[in-house]
Formats: C-alpha cells, sequence, structure tokens
C-alpha cells in the first residue's frame, strides 16, 4: 500500500470500547438510509461505538430491484446487498440482525430491544422506512393478496410469477411501484390489470405527458389499464374452488376481475411507532428540523419515517426515495461529526418499466407551467416545470442527460426560463456546455456558495 | 482480483484489492471510500459514480455505450475526456493496477 491510505487511519482509530468523547451512536433499521449513515460516519473518520439494529434478517439490501431485476431474475441476491457481509465487522459496526427496537428510553438514553439488549445512545438516528398500506376492503386478508417492500415480500411474489402458470394479476395503484410490478409481471408473460382510483397514472408525481406516455406503453404490452376505478371488494373462490384464496376483484359499478394474485401499491405509511411512543413529535412522518433532528436534539430521524422542512416547497415533506435516504444519512452522518447544516440536497428518483427510463429532478408538484422538449413520439423527450416562471422539477423519459444537467441546474440555481425549453432546437446538453467549465473544485464552491445564500420556493 | 488505487481529491489515496465480477464502484462501496456514492446501484440512472481515470492509463475499458454517455453530461463534477462512470468498469486482471481519480462532489 503507498500514501495515507483511509484504511490505516481506520485501524489507528478503531477500537470496541468507543473513542473517548465520541458519542455512542445507536442507528434503529438497516435499510437504505440506516446503512448509509454508519457507512458515512466511518468513512469520515467517525471514532466511536456504532451499533446498527435491523429487524431483519438478511443482510442489509437495496429495494428498487425488488419490482425490477430481482423479480424478474435478472439481478441475483449478491447484486442486492448494500455492502458485503464482512463489511459491517471490517469497520467495527455491530450489525445486530433479526432484533427489533421496541423501545426509547429517552431519560436514560437507552433503547431496549425485543431481546431484551439494552443499547446506550449519545445520539441516535430512526431510519425505521415505511410499510405499504393495506387494501381497506373486504377480502383484503384472503391468500393471494399481497403487497411488496421487503425481500422476504419480493420472494414470495416471485415464487408466484415464476410458477410456470399464465395467471390473472390485478394490479392496486398506478403509482411507480404498482406500473413496475405490472410491467415485471407482464414481462412475465402473465395477464395483468392495473386499477387506479384517480383519473391518470402515477398522478401525484408526474404530468399529464408523462403520465398519458407511460401508460400507452403499459396498455401496447397488453396491460389493461383502467382509471377513475376503484375496488370495492376481494372475493374467494366459489365451489371446488379455495374460498380462502382470492379469485375475484370487484370494482365499483360492479364489474368482476379474475384474480389469481391481487398487488396492492396504494401507498405507504411511515413507520413512527418507536418515535411516538417515546413522546417524539410525529405528523405523517417523524418530524425533524432543517439539520434532521426530531424534537429531542439527540434523536435524528432520516429517510422514508423522516418528515422534513423542503427548501424547495418550503414545507415539510416525506419523500421515499433512494436519493433522500442517502443524502439524508450522509447529512446526518456530517453533523454527528460537527459539520452541522441544513439538508438542502435535490430530489431525485428513478423508475424502470419495459425498457423506458423516467427520471425526476427537483419536484414538480405545484407547477404552474410545464413545457415538453424532445421527441415523446420517440419516446426520447423531458418536461420542463416552472412555478412563478422558475424551474422547480424536470421529468425525463429516456433522456438521462436531461435528468443529471437538471439536477445540477436545479442545485446551483438557473434563470432558464419556459421561453427557452419551447425554442425549437433547444438542447439542454448544448446549454449546459456552453457555460465554460471551471476546474471542479471552484465549480463545487460555487455551488455550495450559491446553496447557502438563496432562500428557495417552488 | 484487480489492485485498484482511487485517488481522492485532497491528493491521498485508498489502494484495495477487488475480486471479480464487482465494478470499480462496488470496490469503493466495499471499502467505504467516500468519494462514490452510486445512489442507482449501478442501473448508469444516476452518475455519482463518477471517476476519472488516470490520463496516463493504458489498462483496456470497455467502450462508452450510450447511456452512460447520457449520464456522464449530468455529473455534478464537469465531465473530461477521461470521465467514467464507474460502475459500468467491470474488474478483471485486464485491469490490475487501475487508477482512478474520484471528483470533489458526486451530487
Ligand atoms: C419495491 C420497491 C421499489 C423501489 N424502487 C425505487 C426506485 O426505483 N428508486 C428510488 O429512488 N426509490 C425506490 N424505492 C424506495 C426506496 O427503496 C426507499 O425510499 C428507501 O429504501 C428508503 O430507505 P429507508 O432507510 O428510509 O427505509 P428502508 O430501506 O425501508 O429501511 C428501513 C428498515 O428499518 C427496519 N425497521 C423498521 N422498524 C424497525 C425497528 N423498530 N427495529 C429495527 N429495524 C426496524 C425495516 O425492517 C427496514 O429494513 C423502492 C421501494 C420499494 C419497496
Ligand atoms: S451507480 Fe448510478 S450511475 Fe453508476
Amino acid at each position: 500500500m503507498a500514501g495515507a491510505t483511509e484504511e490505516t487511519a481506520r485501524g489507528t482509530a478503531g477500537g470496541t470500547a468507543g473513542e473517548p468523547g465520541a458519542p455512542d451512536v445507536v442507528v434503529v433499521g438497516a435499510g437504505q438510509g440506516g446503512v448509509e449513515t454508519v457507512a458515512a460516519l466511518r468513512a469520515r473518520g467517525f471514532s466511536g461505538r456504532i451499533t446498527l439494529v435491523a429487524e431483519e434478517t438478511a443482510l442489509p439490501y437495496q429495494r428498487p430491484p425488488l419490482s425490477k431485476g430481482y423479480l424478474l431474475g435478472t439481478v441475483d441476491r449478491a447484486g442486492l446487498e448494500l455492502r458485503p457481509d464482512d463489511f459491517f465487522s471490517a469497520l467495527d459496526i455491530d450489525l445486530v440482525r433479526g432484533d427489533r427496537a421496541a423501545g426509547i428510553d429517552r431519560d436514560r438514553r437507552t433503547v431496549e430491544l425485543d431481546s431484551g439488549r439494552e443499547l446506550p445512545y449519545g445520539r441516535l438516528v430512526l431510519a425505521t422506512g415505511s410499510r405499504p398500506r393495506r387494501l381497506p376492503v373486504a377480502g383484503a386478508d384472503l391468500e393471494g393478496v399481497r403487497t411488496l417492500r421487503s425481500l422476504a415480500d419480493a420472494d414470495a411474489l416471485r415464487h408466484r410469477l415464476t410458477g410456470g402458470r399464465e395467471l390473472d394479476v390485478v394490479v392496486v395503484g398506478a403509482g411507480f411501484l404498482g406500473l413496475e410490478l405490472a410491467a415485471t409481471a407482464r414481462t412475465l408473460g402473465h395477464r395483468v390489470t392495473v386499477v387506479e382510483a384517480a383519473a391518470r397514472v402515477m398522478s401525484r408525481a408526474v404530468t399529464g405527458a408523462v403520465s398519458e406516455h407511460v401508460a400507452a406503453e403499459h396498455r401496447g404490452q397488453g396491460v389493461r389499464v383502467l382509471t377513475r376505478r376503484e375496488v370495492v371488494a376481494l372475493h374467494g373462490g366459489t365451489g371446488s374452488e379455495d374460498p380462502g384464496h382470492v379469485r375475484v376483484v370487484e370494482l365499483d359499478g360492479g364489474e368482476r376481475l379474475a384474480a389469481d394474485l391481487v398487488v396492492a401499491g396504494i401507498g405507504a405509511l411511515p413507520n413512527v411507532e418507536l418515535a411516538t411512543a417515546a413522546g417524539l413529535l410525529v405528523g405523517d412522518g417523524v418530524i425533524v428540523d432543517p439539520r434532521l433532528r426530531t424534537s429531542d436534539p439527540d434523536v435524528y430521524a432520516v429517510g422514508d419515517c423522516a418528515r422534513f422542512p423542503s427548501p424547495w416547497t418550503g414545507r415539510h415533506i416525506r419523500l421515499e426515495s433512494v436519493q433522500n435516504a442517502s443524502d439524508q444519512a450522509r447529512r446526518v452522518a456530517a453533523d454527528i461529526l460537527g459539520e452541522t447544516g441544513p439538508y438542502t440536497a435535490v430530489p431525485w428518483f428513478w423508475s424502470e418499466q419495459y425498457g423506458l427510463r423516467l427520471q425526476m429532478a427537483g419536484l414538480t408538484a405545484g407547477h404552474d407551467e410545464a413545457v415538453v422538449a424532445g421527441d415523446p413520439a420517440a419516446g426520447r423527450f423531458s418536461v420542463f416545470c416552472f412555478r412563478a416562471g422558475r424551474l422547480t422539477g424536470v421529468e425525463s423519459v429516456n433522456r438521462p442527460a436531461d435528468h443529471g444537467i437538471s439536477r445540477r441546474l436545479l442545485a446551483s440555481g438557473t434563470d432558464l426560463t419556459p421561453q427557452d425549453v419551447a425554442r425549437p432546437g433547444f438542447d439542454l446538453r448544448a446549454r449546459a456546455q456552453q457555460r465554460p467549465s471551471p476546474p471542479a473544485q471552484h465549480a463545487q464552491h460555487a455551488q455550495h456558495a450559491q446553496h447557502a445564500e438563496r432562500p428557495v420556493h417552488a | 482480483m484487480a489492485k485498484i488505487t482511487y485517488k481522492h481529491p485532497n491528493g491521498t489515496e485508498t489502494i484495495v484489492d477487488v475480486a471479480a465480477p464487482n465494478t470499480v464502484m462496488r470496490g469503493a462501496k466495499i471499502n467505504n471510500i467516500d468519494g462514490i456514492e452510486a445512489q442507482c446501484g449501478g442501473s448508469a440512472q444516476c452518475g455519482t459514480c463518477h471517476v476519472y481515470v488516470d490520463e496516463a492509463n493504458t489498462l483496456p475499458l470497455p467502450e462508452i455505450h450510450e447511456s452512460e454517455d447520457e449520464v456522464l453530461y449530468g455529473t455534478a463534477c464537469p465531465r473530461r475526456d477521461n470521465s467514467r462512470l464507474s460502475c459500468q468498469l467491470p474488474v478483471s486482471e485486464e485491469i490490475d493496477g487501475l487508477v482512478v481519480h474520484l471528483p470533489e462532489a458526486q451530487s
């Protein structure tokens, strides 16, 4: 080995007892947010004791492939892992698997686990994620009615979808998760119907242009997409069929869809029970301040479970994305190390359905003007969303360059106008390249400076 | 197995052995090298695994395919001729000794 490596820095700073002065850190939840928190702490030289509590027994994994490649069979289990087996021990992180944080005693500053083990903390990070909403209709507890959140859920679904029989699959809810599931089930050769209560697919997340394009893609692939329709009940088998297994999905208006498998993708609820029981401020999510601290300054919350003040909307919001969980985790790790500051990262999200690459930069909800650039007919376009003349978000279909450049423009602030985008021949790449490209270091500092000074309102 | 050197913007470096079938991105994640985020987990979506391949490099690297090319336009630090997405660089003995430079920022 040559040079001053991180390996050597870590080697001298270890010690299971923790360094004097460094707080004991306990992180609850070993998903995207929890794992990134502990990894970032060590990467930045944190020398205290770290315990990561994982309710699940599986090695911490990524969720995005669960509805995509893993279900399809193109990504294997090893490809899901956030980090390999020996990662945590090598970094002197105590990963407690298959045990659940059952309670927090804030006076004694301890977390109690189901096993009875007590973990003292100086700083506590809640990264408990979210769980699927269940269908609020009769028959929702029948066999064959499922949701998808965990690896176990995905394994069960994969078992059904790759069982060799062509199934009638009904997906309830046309959000990202539901549509990804529909695409995967269809690709695996099943008859798929999507039932959505709203007027169009992904209506809460994307503009009409993207919504229409994606719905058309599903229809073209042979999926039946029903909008403005609600599921009113699920029914089990009759006659010789198993009455305990779903066979029929009943819609408002009386239509009955045949179903061997029903998957609900109707949103998620933040896992806040631990925080509520501990007397922390909770709304739809654990409420945090700009530094991601809960109403107890020694307790942070990150990821799907956290409701944070967004500089992009001027309100408290909750986001369910890898970006949000990872960037919040890094912010909290820095905060614990004394590098305090607000969380201001540009939100972004991606989804894959069939070959479609959907990417969202910023937040487009609440825009008052949307301009399409590119070629929707050819399946390559972006929708630029403005509010009061200012760019707030960009949705891209098979235009990764637009997406990345938009993220950068949103981070640094941009004077891009709807008129610019509407001009014939508009090309964001050409525009981005026009800027003299300063040395990396300076570009970065300039970005940060602007970010801090500029209050952002969507 | 290949020895990969990750050079940090502050002048230090981390040298690690990375086994196939990992990528240069995964090698950084496994060894907790700060400076590669890889938020999309290697699906060429996010551009947060951007590296600059050492200018003196002579080791054979795969061609930049279309989606990598597109994503490289949007990286946080400017794209240069030697820019790559490290998730698109599979590790093999052929790239033993590869040196990559980490950008100042990934997002
Ligand atoms: C199928 C699927 C596909 C997705 N696809 C995408 C995508 O394409 N792009 C994207 O950006 N995002 C996607 N997401 C969203 C993304 O995965 C989540 O936003 C992200 O995982 C959130 O990270 P988190 O750490 O907040 O929660 P999680 O990753 O859910 O981790 C929370 C963990 O905490 C554990 N836990 C909860 N309570 C306790 C307790 N009391 N004690 C111990 N452990 C506890 C849970 O078991 C869980 O393992 C997808 C999600 C799903 C389910
Ligand atoms: S990890 Fe996202 S592009 Fe490489």
